[in-house]
């Protein structure tokens, strides 16, 4: 997998036509691999000299765990570093680009990998709430802690994988050039899965920062940092090198995640660790200020982690899949840049009537209403696509899947503007209607999307020339479509219930339900919600074992009503 | 019409222009709260956490009780009723970072404290469903065996001190005893109320012979909302709704 095609001009410009794309024979490893070979030694020496020192049992478990992938991670360096046999030279310009699509797979097996987990864990979850005995009372399996496992997992472990995976496949293919750097890749995605290692164990064993979505401590935020500051350079190298005049409107999306990502975490973890060796910080930030950078962040993550990277999945993989041209250039470029302007404005919604000044308050439900229009650009933008091709939903389910995660955008993107409107609010907030809202969005959009994108991907990775069965995706949508609906349909209902509930006052003008009988009546809800959250699982479950049988070249023998999957190329229309 | 060419073909240029327009409304809505009197005044009787204080609050966000349990009540009629007077922002001057929280699958406790007795708090954290049958809350009977960890209590202080909170030299000098103090009701507590007034002295779990991680959380969820006196604090915040 790490074999060396040495590109020694990292970050070369597009190579003209009678120029030899030269690989030398002299390096044994390209620059970014002895860069990344001298900063894992640095660190395997500095994660040993941690452990030793440190009283904190967490931080001695998590800096033997860092020591031990910096040193597989030289293993691997100087095994390649002594595998000659596959070293090329001279390379013709007009020979075949070779894509990296090692790291791909990679990713595309960490993706379903961790969303079976993220998934199982928030289905647990479900069920704690259903049935709170499920608890065990064991501190590891406490709900509390379980819970930002859930969400990590999903949203970085699962989203972040595929839009990794995604990106690198998307970068490559639109601006025909190779990933640069042979290891600078790899980098990315096992620093980014150690990330992921390094959070999700810190969660089980008691470490916090208990900010929503911004749960890892300080070490794991500097470690995700640096990962991340490689992955921009990964993705702009590719830019640079590439051999197209524009820049496909999916990586202006896919730009705008990864930079402003980049900005949200740093700033939100700012924090003053207790000392080196421990694992617990302070926030710089106090009280209200807090909570507001906080939000910024938090919205900002939905809206740049799970909206912009994901539209960069639909903007590539829906006119792949259609076979036609993005529905309209112009109308991508305003969807862009106001899409991205508007939302970062929108974080004050998360606090209504708090201590929040009013004058923020108001100014983030304006833009959050605003926010609607873009939102439903997009969603134009991507159903429109179809035009021509609709006929195709009745016979290729991925393409179903695509278009109905388009659907589910536009529904909670409607649906966010209104519970973000303050009287919408006064009643929403705090209670499932919430939760509900999050995972119509996260479920119906960013899953299925993401589903849409690896069903896509596997047979084009794997070179297979169709999916191992299209029935089995069927099944996966219509499964997964029921436990979605099932999961929204009751967290309406427990949602609003809870608030009527919470402000119903008695003829005598008394409040009239206790906090506890608003607990008891969601039960049933609670069970439905869980019965939901399984089918979801057993989805993606059957999503698991079609992607392994496709990869390894299987074809179910059932009747196709379907001609084979197209793959015209996306350009945009004007 | 504006040619969007030049984006298109300059990754810099776009990565620039990114920044810039992702940047305006963060700077504009985030940055007055750092000067604004509303979101920086300080009320009466607002102080920074005692040791045992704090070292409860680290372990509440330990184990996530923010995901299920506000600490914010709203300016809304029916939570003011239900909950206390509406949360002031100097109530979480010294909190870092915020435990506002966004799901209330319990109640708020931003006034928790002084509701209930100490033995009642021990009693439904060890099993909440033994107290209140329809309860959905685990039970953390683990944190009245494990003793509290607060050999470096010294520099928990120091690290809050660099983000902000006023402790002072003697404070942090005196951390650790002033922590022992607090579980400890016929010691002399003097110098811990001097310096953390309306501090609560009790044996919280109601065990002398070990310092628990239930000592120090009880301690954080009696002092809850109890130090802003309401009867003399004049609200001019908004109106209730």
């Amino acid at each position: 997998m790490f074999y060396l095609a040495g590109l020694p001009r990292f970050f070369k410009k597009k190579a003209t036509s009678g120029m030899t794309r030269e690989t030398t024979a002299k390096a044994r490893l390209s620059i970014d691999g002895w860069v990344i070979a001298a900063a894992l030694v640095i660190g395997t020496f500095y994660a040993i000299l941690t452990a030793a020192r440190t009283e904190d049992p967490v931080m001695s478990v998590h800096a033997y765990l860092f020591a031990g992938a910096f040193l597989f991670g030289i293993f691997v360096l100087i095994k390649a570093y002594y595998d000659t046999s596959e070293r090329q030279v001279n390379e013709p310009a007009d020979a075949p680009i070779k894509y990296n699509l090692d790291v791909i797979k990679a990713g595309v097996i960490a993706s379903v990998f961790w969303g079976i987990a993220g998934f199982l864990a928030g289905d647990t979850l479900a069920f704690q709430l259903a049935y709170p005995d499920l608890n065990f009372d064991v501190s590891f399996f406490n709900f509390g802690r379980l819970r930002p496992l859930h969400t990590s997992a999903v949203i970085f472990a699962f989203g972040g994988n595929v839009l990794i995976a995604t990106s690198f496949y998307v970068v490559q293919r639109t601006c025909k050039a190779r990933l640069p750097g042979n290891f600078a890749p790899w980098f990315v995605f096992w620093g980014y899965q150690l990330f992921i290692v390094i959070a999700a164990t810190g969660y089980l064993m008691g470490v916090t920062q208990s900010k929503e979505y911004a749960e890892p401590e300080w070490y794991a935020d500097i470690w995700l940092t640096i990962v991340w500051v490689v992955y921009l350079f990964v993705f702009l190298g590719t830019l640079w090198k590439r051999r197209e005049p524009h820049i496909y409107v999916a990586n202006w999306f896919y730009l705008a995640f990864i930079a402003t990502i980049a900005m949200l975490h740093i700033i939100n973890n700012l924090t003053v660790p207790v000392s080196w060796t421990s694992t617990k910080s302070y926030i710089v930030f106090a009280g209200v200020q807090d909570a507001l950078v906080q939000w910024w962040y938090g919205h900002n993550a939905v809206g740049f982690f799970l909206t912009a990277g994901f539209l960069g999945i639909m903007y590539y993989f829906v006119p792949k899949r259609a076979g036609r041209p993005v529905y309209s250039y112009r109308l991508s470029i305003i969807h862009f840049w106001s899409l991205i302007f508007m939302y970062i404005w929108a974080g004050p919604h998360h606090l209504h009537y708090t201590a929040l000044p009013e004058w923020a308050q108001n100014l983030g439900m304006t833009f959050s209403i605003m926010l609607w229009m873009p939102s439903w650009g997009g969603m134009i933008n991507g159903l429109m696509t179809l035009s021509g091709a609709w006929d195709k939903l009745r016979t290729d389910p991925v393409l179903r899947m695509l278009v109905v995660s388009i659907a589910f955008y536009g529904m909670s993107t409607f649906e966010g503007p209104v519970m973000a409107i303050k009287a919408v609010n006064s009643l929403s907030h705090y209670t499932d209607w919430t939760v509900g809202h999050v995972h119509s969005g996260a479920l119906g959009w960013v899953a299925y999307v993401s589903f849409g994108a690896l069903y896509c991907m596997v047979p084009w990775l794997w070179n297979r020339t169709q999916l191992y069965s299209l029935k089995l995706v069927n099944y996966h949508f219509w499964i997964s479509t029921l436990g979605i609906l099932l999961y929204i349909t009751s967290m309406w209902v427990s949602g609003i219930l809870q608030g009527l509930m919470w402000r119903a006052y008695d003829e005598f003008g008394f409040l009239e339900y206790s906090f506890v009988e608003s607990v008891e009546a969601m039960n049933p809800f609670y069970w439905i919600r869980a019965i939901g959250g399984a089918c979801f699982v057993i989805g993606s479950l059957i999503m698991a074992y079609n992607l392994w049988r496709t990869a390894r070249g299987d074809v179910r023998d059932e009747i196709r009503s379907l001609a084979p999957e197209p793959v015209p190329s996306p350009i945009a229309a004007e | 019409m504006f040619n969007h060419d030049i984006f298109e073909k300059n990754s810099i240029i776009m990565l620039i222009g990114i920044l810039i327009v992702v940047s305006i409304g963060g700077l504009i809505e985030i940055a007055p709260l750092f000067f604004l009197e509303s979101t920086i005044e300080k009320v009466k009787g607002m102080r920074p956490y005692s040791p045992l204080e704090l070292a409860g609050r680290n372990i509440y966000i330990r184990e996530g009780c923010s995901s299920c349990h506000s600490q914010m009540i709203r300016s809304l009629r029916d939570e003011v009723e239900r909950y206390g007077h509406y949360s002031l922002a100097a109530e979480s001057m010294y909190d870092h970072p915020h435990l506002w929280g966004t799901k209330r699958t319990g109640p708020d406790v931003a006034r928790v404290g002084g509701k209930y007795s100490d033995e009642w708090h021990k009693e439904h954290l060890v099993n909440p469903r033994g107290i209140v049958p329809e309860s959905v809350m685990p039970g953390y009977p683990f944190l009245l065996d494990t003793p509290l960890r607060f050999n470096d209590i010294k520099e928990h202080l120091e690290a809050n001190r660099m983000v902000g909170v006023p402790y002072t030299d003697e404070m942090i000098e005196l951390a650790e005893s002033d922590l022992r103090a607090q579980v400890d009701p016929d010691g002399d507590t003097d110098g811990l109320l001097a310096r953390y007034p309306k501090a609560q002295v009790r044996n919280f779990d109601d065990n002398a012979k070990v310092i628990s991680e239930m000592d120090a959380l009880i301690a954080y969820l009696q002092m809850l909302g109890t130090l802003v006196d309401f009867s003399a604090y004049k609200a001019e915040g908004p109106e209730l709704r």
